[in-house]
């Protein structure tokens, strides 16, 4: 680990004003771990962890979560389960309970990926060392992306939570020098083009403050899916988050995202409007996750992500829809 | 006579161990230890041009950077010191033969600034052509005779006429099984600690065998083995790669001599990926005939492994099926692979483990092929003798782990078709297999030492690798001297003790306790001959060794492994719900303790059957999985129920003093193939590629 500058701050805009050039530490289960690689190597690191943004409430129709609120308290929290399960799951299915119990809400909408390459100083990746190629791109593919990557980069978005915000509809709200401004979840994370090292559409002074999920009858039903090489602590091979209202067996309102497979959380609005209307049936839901997947660019080892967040998919609209096999 | 011995006591290191309190290799206080961080090769093959260590060595607290331009010649160079010795890379040339050798050291006065420093030191090197893929270097394939443990064997060995045999068949099943390259890992990773005094050299290193240590150690530095002393109180697990000692520990000791001061080396956990061996990747191609009534006719086993460049190492795959099962024509062997890899080595039962999964994924195709149950088809052609050299078995008691095995699986119950068996969306399946391994046994000693107090200390330069070494041996001790276990005190990991084999193979506790019982024997007789207790303390050594009797007899442990998976039939996540292992090992000196050793063969099991894959970047020569969240074992949600279940006792004066089988290894053993055939049993797939991942199922 290089040497670097340790500074806490008491008030968010003390966080603020000190940013520029920092790193923000919240519970350092990412950004700790990448320093002791020494794949982020900040001059400055500035602790944000005794802010006071660990709140979850419900306000004005939507759940309010700080960003520094642990995984585990959302996780816990009684009407996340309640009012929005998929995002409780999602969490649930990430990392260990360690983690989970250190780990907070901002730093997972700022997980780096775990593309094998960028954790290995000794290959080339164009995300940890713009310009200098990607050793993945041809390479082992088990666990990259099939969807949004570009010449540079095919690194998978890690994050669980995310996959869930996304089909909730989140936003998150930010704080900068001149102001708090709220984006859409989907906005936050940027594809990788030909700047892969550009990850979120953040100035380098804003801190994320907290996370609104708007609450209402399809929330309430929405559920997450993962699959993984094994029953707990792995990465998704593919996750979906899924969320469908359909009385009488009809598609009023569905939304789902899927993980595992994009270069950030992949969500397909036409996919979800074409179902409305339509039978909330296996066959629908096949051929709107088949939507999805459009476009879908396979790499030597993940051809069969495809199919199977495909299947995640289906299997997660089902489940929401309450749809027998 | 005490019955300390079967006793059930628990780890008499246990206490130390969950209080901090165990000191491990990396944990000695020395004063002046400096901390040194390998710097390892980022190209699979080439040749060093230079070493830039100038920004490394700007950083605050870096005392050297060694790299092959300044370190100390080795007086006696890098050469094995023996045949079972292995080739190391010591920073004596500038050849990079696998991605990730070491190729200089950073050494500083914390480990962090170290680490830094190691991260700072820039590799130019000119890169040459190299393959990491098995298919590329088929042609030049070798067989290569097998020392391990049991001893020499032949690379290939056939009995009757296996082509004729094939052809006249009722029934015939032919396949090709693979399993990946695979780490071990154990949680506490390689360290070594070298301190030098004079031309006398002390080394704490984190080894199965310290005795293998000191003699690389003596060679290398050309000084006599009493000048070398290695120190092993405690090893966080070892599973086969602590077995040799590598190139960090000749690193270590070089270290300390050029910088004059004590030198600590602990590899990272991507250092664990290369340098420090794995099971090399197998492909097993199987040749199995039957009459229609079961009786096997014909079985060829043939497996391919791969190794260095520069190094030999087999992993044995088809001597299994050398003695599972009766048959007049069997036809094994074996070839070798060169790759620009690191040297493979010893992974949990080498050779038994990888082979048993072709082999008993095999007889359950013909099982299936036949239509007959499993189990029957293995007792149809239970071997009595050992089928291909005709010995008979020193004990051999199987049938019953069959039996025993079937009645607590409820195997009866299962449908013998693969069939969709639904239980809350998922499929369910059942499979078994025949579990096996040599009984090994060397020679050792030990000596026992009354003091006037009463109290005995007994000690043996052997290791406890996490087995329960400490507790068993005293229990032997207790027995043996017919006093209380809590007056028994055992010490092991120097090597100013009494020689003891290093601790693979299975062969620790069949050894050394077999010299335990010797020393203690030998101590008695001279206790009986003073007629009073002792008022200095007395002591008395014990040796043992094979005697030609044994080479008469086949010697085996058997077992029989059974296990129940879920699958999703859709998403293709498979759960092992249920595993019930039954071994028959001999004489079991610890109950609860065997429990634990068992069970922690068949959960690596789950492991190998689901999760295990040391991946290959085949651009870069490189393992791309180098960290645990990457490296897959099995998580505790992935271990559901494991129900060890062994015979008591297994009477078997044959095969060493001790009646000891050694049980480290056989638990992991048939464990793969059985939860393979229980997929196949619950979705119609035969996976004969192992991990057995989601996609696969697809």
């Amino acid at each position: 680990m290089r040497l670097f500058t340790f500074q806490r701050a008491a008030e968010v805009s003390e966080a603020i004003a000190a940013a520029p050039g920092a790193a923000f530490l919240a519970g350092g289960t990412n950004l700790v771990d990448l320093m002791k690689i020494e794949v982020l190597n900040p001059e400055r690191v500035l602790d944000i962890s005794r802010l006071q943004l660990r709140e979850i409430a419900v306000r004005d129709g939507g759940l309010q979560i700080g960003a520094l609120a642990s995984n585990t308290a959302v996780a816990e929290h009684e009407e996340v389960r309640r009012r929005a399960p998929a995002l409780s799951e999602a969490l649930l299915s990430g990392a260990s309970p360690q983690l989970r119990n250190s780990a907070t809400v901002g730093g997972n909408l700022m997980q780096r990926t775990r593309c094998a390459y960028y954790r290995d100083l000794a290959t080339r990746c164009n995300k940890r060392q713009p310009g200098t190629g990607c050793d993945a791109i041809g390479g082992w593919t088990r666990m990259h992306a099939i969807l949004g990557t570009s010449e540079s980069c095919i690194a998978a978005h890690p994050s669980d939570m995310c996959v869930a915000l996304y089909a909730l509809d989140a936003a998150v709200r930010v704080r900068g020098p001149s102001g708090e401004r709220e984006l859409p979840v989907s906005d936050l994370h940027l594809l990788p083009g030909d700047h892969p090292e550009m990850e979120f559409a953040l100035g380098p002074s804003d801190l994320i403050v907290s996370v609104r999920v708007p609450l209402n009858d399809l929330a309430a039903r929405s559920r997450y899916v993962k699959v993984r090489d094994r029953q707990s602590y792995a990465f998704a091979l593919a996750s979906c988050a899924a969320a469908v209202q359909a009385p009488g067996g009809v598609v009023r309102l569905a939304r789902f995202a899927l993980g595992g497979v994009g270069t950030k959380p992949w969500r397909v609005p036409q996919a979800e409007s074409w179902m409305q209307g339509r039978p909330a049936s296996r066959e629908t839901f096949t051929r709107a996750a088949e939507m999805a997947l459009q476009g879908a660019r396979p790499h030597r080892d993940n051809a069969f992500k495809v199919e199977l967040a495909k299947r995640t998919a289906v299997r997660a609209l089902m489940l929401s829809a309450g749809a027998q096999a | 006579m005490s019955q300390d011995i079967d006793k059930p006591y628990p780890r008499a290191d246990g206490r130390a161990k969950v209080t901090g309190q165990a000191r491990y290799s990396y944990e000695w206080p020395i004063a002046g230890v400096a901390y040194g961080v390998l710097v390892t090769s980022p190209i699979a093959k080439g040749r060093i041009l230079s070493i830039d260590a100038k920004e490394a060595e700007k950083e605050p607290g870096v005392i050297a950077v060694l790299t092959p331009a300044n370190a100390m010649k080795l007086p006696g160079g890098a050469r094995p010191a023996d045949g079972g010795d292995r080739v190391v890379q010591v920073l004596q040339d500038d050849r990079i033969l696998y991605s990730n050798q070491p190729v200089a050291l950073a050494v500083a006065d914390t480990f962090e600034r170290a680490f830094h420093a190691a991260a700072r030191v820039q590799v130019r090197a000119q890169p040459e052509a190299f393959t990491v893929r098995l298919d590329d270097e088929l042609r030049a394939a070798f067989p290569h005779d097998i020392r391990n443990s049991a001893g020499l064997q032949p690379a290939d060995q056939s009995r009757g006429d296996v082509d004729s045999a094939l052809l006249q068949a009722d029934h015939r099943i032919e396949a090709e099984y693979g399993t990946p390259p695979e780490t071990h890992n154990p949680l506490e990773p390689h360290a070594t600690l070298a301190v030098w005094n004079g031309d006398h050299l002390t080394v704490y290193d984190a080894t199965q065998g310290i005795f293998g240590v000191r003699k690389k150690l003596a060679h290398a530095f050309a000084v006599p083995p009493e000048q070398v002393r290695v120190i092993t109180k405690f090893v966080g697990g070892g599973f086969g790669c602590k077995g040799s000692a590598w190139s960090h520990v000749v690193i270590a000791a070089l270290a300390a001599k050029q910088l004059g001061r004590p030198v600590k080396i602990a590899l990272t956990r991507p250092q664990m990926f290369g340098m420090v061996g794995g099971r090399p990747i197998t492909r097993q191609r199987i040749s199995a005939a039957a009459t229609k009534e079961g009786r096997l006719t014909a079985l060829r086993h043939q497996s391919l492994s791969s190794t260095s460049r520069f190094d030999d190492f087999i992993e044995p795959a088809a001597l299994v099926s050398r003695h599972q099962y009766k048959c007049d024509h069997i036809q094994t062997l074996h070839r070798l692979v060169r790759l620009d890899i690191g040297t493979p080595t010893y992974m949990r039962a080498p050779g038994e483990s990888s082979g048993s999964f072709a082999l008993e994924s095999a007889i359950d195709e013909l099982a299936h092929e036949l239509g007959i149950d499993p189990v029957e088809l293995r007792l149809r052609n239970y071997a009595e003798v050992d089928p291909t050299e005709g010995k008979p078995f020193s004990s051999k008691s199987l049938r019953r782990c069959y039996e025993l095995g079937m009645e607590r699986f409820g195997w009866q119950k299962r449908s013998r078709r693969p069939e969709l068996a639904l239980r809350a969306g998922k499929l369910v399946g059942t499979g078994m297999a025949t579990a096996g391994y040599p009984a090994n046994f060397t020679k050792a000693s030990a000596l026992a030492r009354m003091n006037p107090d009463g109290t005995v200390v007994v000690q043996s330069g052997a290791v406890d690798l996490g087995g329960g070494t400490y507790t068993v041996m005293a229990q032997v001790a207790a027995d043996a001297l017919g006093i209380p276990y809590d007056r028994v005190r055992f010490d092991l990991g120097d090597t100013q003790m009494p020689e003891a084999p290093r601790s693979g193979g299975s062969i620790t506790a069949a050894s050394v306790a077999s010299a335990v019982e010797a020393a203690c024997r030998n101590l008695r007789q001279k206790l009986d001959a003073l007629g009073t207790l002792p008022t200095a303390p007395v002591e008395a050594l014990g040796e043992v060794a094979p005697q030609e009797d044994r080479k008469k007899y086949a010697l085996h442990s058997f077992g029989a492994q059974f296990a129940e998976v879920e699958v999703d039939p859709e998403l293709g996540m498979v759960r092992v719900v249920r595993m019930v292992g039954v071994f028959a090992a001999g004489r079991i000196l610890n109950a609860r303790l065997a429990r634990s050793q068992f069970m922690g063969g068949m959960i690596w099991g789950i492991g190998m059957a689901l999760h295990e894959h040391a991946v290959y970047d085949e651009n870069l020569g490189r393992i791309v999985t180098r960290d645990l969240a990457d490296y897959h074992v099995p998580a505790h949600k992935d271990v559901v129920s494991i129900e060890p279940v062994f015979l008591p006792v297994e009477k078997d004066e044959i095969v060493d003093p001790a009646g000891v089988k050694g049980i480290g290894e056989i638990g992991i053993t048939g464990a793969a193939a059985a939860i393979a055939n229980a997929v196949f049993n619950a979705t119609g797939k035969r996976v004969r590629s192992l991990p057995i991942t989601p996609d696969k199922l697809l």
